[in-house]
């Protein structure tokens, strides 16, 4: 990970508030970095897909670990 | 980035029927929408500084009640005095414990993303409430703003 990459960790919040959450810290990064999200809500896996096709964020990886969903996006240009 | 927008019309202002507006906004301003928020009738109560909503029972057989509270008490149980108060505690304390936003917090994210809100002049004539009791971050309006808004966007609900 770069300098300019960052995690968020949206553990235990539902819907809407990871995508918002993901979203704020987007904002503060600079393009083609990377934002890696763990989240416990189901439905953010459809969520985060969505949400990158509607965004221009790309959605590099989306899986699940131990009952937990990680995320990686790419902030778009 | 999208340059979509949506309005809504939120008329409801009871704790449950709070949700769907605030969610929808704020989430829609997270993907770019530009977002108009139009509240009517009870729905202005959402605008509240002193946000101070309640859920009923009353006459919502859809609502689940915890404890299998809806087998011991009958329809009418619904309406004993106080069982509003407990619904509501119950129902907070649930939000709470899921990691489901409060309605405040969703507004406070509503305004932070530019969201548009307008309250229904004729609503507060109507109801003689005063202005100086909801936020400022309002413009009022009637029927024809509102429609100046949803005439040019993508997706218009009612709520």
């Amino acid at each position: 990970m770069s300098d300019n990459d960052q995690e968020l960790d949206a553990r235990g919040l539902n819907c809407p508030l990871p995508i918002l959450r993901a979203k704020k810290t987007l904002n503060g990064m600079g393009a083609g970095a990377l934002l890696k999200i763990i989240a416990t809500d189901p439905g953010s896996v459809k969520d985060f897909q969505a949400f990158a096709t509607q965004t221009g964020n790309e959605l590099m990886s989306s899986s699940e670990e131990n009952g937990e969903f990680h995320f990686l996006l790419k902030k778009g240009g | 980035m999208t340059d979509k927008s949506m309005t809504i019309i939120a008329t409801k202002g009871t704790l449950d029927w709070a949700y769907p507006p605030f969610i929808l906004s704020s989430t829609a301003a997270a993907l770019g929408y530009n977002v108009t928020m139009f509240f009517t009738f009870y729905g202005l109560q959402l605008l509240k500084k002193d946000l101070n909503l309640s859920v009923s029972p009353l006459g919502n057989p859809g609502m689940p009640m915890p404890m299998s509270m809806d087998k011991w008490f009958p329809v009418l149980g619904t309406a004993i005095p106080g069982m509003q108060a407990m619904m509501t505690g119950m129902m907070k304390n649930t939000i709470k414990s899921k990691g489901v936003a409060s309605v405040a917090e969703l507004r406070d994210l509503c305004i932070e993303a530019d969201v548009k809100m307008i309250g229904c002049q004729m609503t507060i004539d109507l109801f003689d409430l005063n202005q100086q009791d909801l936020i400022d971050e309002i413009d009022l309006g009637g029927a024809a703003t509102y429609l100046d808004h949803a005439g040019g966007s993508d997706i218009n609900l009612f709520i």
